[in-house]
């Protein structure tokens, strides 16, 4: 089956068969119709999702949007109040954690105090049963693949948040469970050593194949991390997909203004011609066009959304103008700049009175210092029909 | 005017000191005077001391009492950490509020209403069974039990409720059945804790005189019993000597006792620091 792509120790991904793109392939962890109350609150709401072998899966929401509830589910510390969970074919209903294939990467990393790294590491192996001897080889071996072997000894206290995360991370990973669950892995390491931890971390997942659900609330981490991405709010799923359907085809409002930003106008079509639709706000003459393959009725109300590095901004006084055949074209005037180095941000209000946030590469260099668009600055913007897309939710 | 206040702060800080610590300073003192009168000072001596040792009631009850204190602590301890964790990790009941309250009312309860209580206890089950037929150590024991016993389950709860749950979530994550998550995490995480009320428990038990007082038999006088009933017999030095002893193993005793909970709260602030 195609489930092995990554199984037999190969250090490379296929990347070229991803199963989660592969509507036959069979899926490792299924979660059926997960429901789970608190009370009277529903922290998650009938939630279906399949997760496939060696995939990064990322489950990305705000606060309080059921996405660590869903998380502790699979590591078995909440009861799904209905539903089943699947993992590797074995329905986990009623099997305490402690029998379950998978572990838990913790928040705050929950290393024990008492124990040094060495102990903290080994205690999955300990509680297996393995030998001493194995134990303090196998442990050895993933001091080295997190590059802390001369930190054996230390206790959690003496280690830095970084060095703290490895060992986390290790000792989660040393039973080389079959899902490896992380909760906001990287929310505790200041920005730089982030990034970088990011990198690692998608290195070692591709080294072991193991299959890894990330919780996250930040959308950049979610993006740059996972395979795919499941969009949570208020208990349920808004959008699952890879990171590029999530952004260039957000299902609703919600989707497009939470990962990342964009501009949403609420129109009405006007006219169809084929994909072309003709949308405009209410008491705007100039219709905006939109290639779209849903079926729209002609009066219909729906958002119009549109990326803010999607749209091209030029001064208007510019004599051969690089705007494109058909796209539309909007006049406005710059109320607000913000310089940003390797790129520049525009607030721009439209002559209809529409606010359109422009983000744009600054692909020359300024030698006098001068930025070629100002405030002020009468400008034309323009973004093409297939830039732009159409919402109805 | 910053150094005036300052030197109104320090006058205030050494009158308190004073007023808390002159009376035992002069106790210790007066345990190393020669003389036999209280209020003249007949040279610095040590007979007490050694007339101290050569009294053997003196020996029985510090015995007696180091023997109690030492059974009711490590019982309290024990009985105290399973309150302590039964009401931190029970989860939400109805009238868990109530239940926690009750568990420190012995603490405010006035100790001569503690005494009697348990007094009218034994009495009571002995004429239901006929046991105890005679108060005296064991008795004293229990009542100590009793009311130590509320120290420690505060200190325990008050300290798992600092605690991460996460821990024990990562013990059982790894494998660790709860029984082994009891042995493996929790009990070393509270082990600091457990230590500081067992020394807590042991110094209540070693000067309480009220509730043993009311609860004792012939036969069974504790230390504090014992310096007591001397004092009634009007003031010997000897007695100093020996309530000089005892203070200083109450003080060590509270030392420890507050250094190693320091020591925790400290460990803690750093690991919830970074």
């Amino acid at each position: 089956m195609n489930v092995q792509a990554s199984s037999d120790g190969e250090s490379q991904v296929d990347y070229t068969h991803s199963p989660w793109l592969d509507p036959s392939a069979t899926p490792f962890i299924q979660i059926k119709n997960i429901n789970k109350q608190f009370g009277a609150f529903t922290a998650v709401n009938d939630v279906s999702l399949d997760i496939y072998k060696g995939e990064l899966f990322a489950l990305l929401g705000g606060s309080g949007c059921g996405k660590t509830t869903l998380l502790r589910m699979l590591a078995g510390f909440e009861t799904p109040t209905s539903g089943s969970i699947i993992i590797d074919g074995v329905d986990m209903n009623g099997i305490p954690p402690y029998e379950r294939p998978v572990n838990m990467m913790f928040q705050s990393y929950a290393l024990f105090p008492h124990m040094s790294v060495h102990k903290n590491i080994a205690y999955g192996l300990k509680r297996e049963g393995v030998a001493k001897a194995e134990r303090t080889q196998r442990t050895n071996e993933i001091l080295e693949m997190v590059e802390l072997e001369e930190f054996a000894k230390r206790k959690p206290h003496q280690l830095s948040g970084g060095q703290r995360q490895r060992v986390a991370l290790a000792r989660a990973l040393i039973k080389r469970p079959k899902v490896l669950l992380l909760d906001e892995p990287l929310a505790a390491l200041d920005k730089r050593l982030r990034e970088q931890t990011q990198f690692e971390l998608m290195n070692i997942q591709e080294k072991l194949g193991i299959t890894f659900v990330v919780v996250t609330h930040d959308q950049e981490e979610a993006m740059t991390l996972a395979t795919r991405i499941a969009v949570m709010d208020k208990g349920d799923f808004e959008q699952i997909g890879t990171p590029a359907q999530i952004y260039e085809n957000p299902r609703s409002r919600f989707i497009a203004s939470f990962i990342g930003s964009a501009n949403l106008l609420d129109c009405a079509v006007t006219k169809r011609d084929g994909d072309f639709y003709s949308v405009s706000q209410p008491g705007v003459d100039q219709p905006i066009v939109v290639e779209y393959d849903g079926e729209l009725a002609v009066g219909a109300n729906v958002t119009l959304a549109v990326r803010p590095e999607k749209i091209h901004v030029e001064k208007r006084s510019v004599a051969n103008s690089s705007v494109a055949q058909g796209s539309n074209q909007l006049n406005g005037v710059v109320k607000e700049m913000a310089y940003l180095g390797r790129l520049s941000t525009y607030h721009i209000v439209t002559d209809s009175g529409v606010l359109i946030e422009v983000t744009s590469p600054n692909q020359s260099r300024y030698r006098d210092g001068n930025h070629p668009i100002d405030w002020d600055d009468e400008v034309t913007i323009s973004f093409a029909p297939q830039s732009a897309v159409l919402l109805t939710e | 005017m910053n150094q005036k206040k300052s030197k109104f702060l320090i006058s205030c800080m050494i009158f308190g000191y004073a007023f808390l610590y002159v009376p035992i300073f002069l106790l210790i003192l007066y345990s190393f005077n020669y003389s036999p009168l209280l209020p003249v000072w007949g040279g610095f001596s040590t007979r007490w001391y050694s007339r101290l040792l050569e009294s053997p009631e003196v020996w029985d009850a510090t015995l007696l009492s180091l023997k109690i204190a030492f059974i009711s602590a490590t019982v309290a301890t024990v009985f105290g950490t399973l309150a302590g964790l039964a009401l931190a990790r029970v989860g939400q009941f109805r009238g868990k509020t109530v239940f926690t309250g009750m568990i420190s009312a012995p603490l405010v309860m006035p100790e001569v209403i503690t005494g009697l209580s348990l007094l009218l206890f034994f009495i009571t089950l002995w004429q239901l069974t006929g046991w105890p037929q005679q108060r005296g150590m064991f008795t004293i024991t229990i009542a100590h039990i009793t009311f130590a016993m509320a120290y420690v389950a505060v200190i325990i709860q008050s300290r798992l409720a600092g605690t991460n749950r996460a821990l024990e979530e990562a013990a059982m994550d790894l494998g660790a059945k709860p029984l082994r998550v009891l042995t493996d995490i929790t009990i070393p995480m509270l082990a600091p804790g457990m230590m500081a009320g067992w020394l807590l428990a042991f110094t209540l038990s070693l000067d309480d005189l009220i509730i043993a007082s009311f609860v004792s038999g012939p036969g069974s006088t504790t230390l504090p019993m014992m310096i007591y009933s001397r004092i009634r017999l009007g003031l010997k030095p000897d007695i100093n000597a020996l309530a000089t002893i005892l203070i200083v193993s109450v003080a060590i005793g509270v030392f420890i006792a507050g250094w190693i909970m320091l020591r925790q709260q400290k460990q803690r602030a750093l690991l919830a620091n970074e």
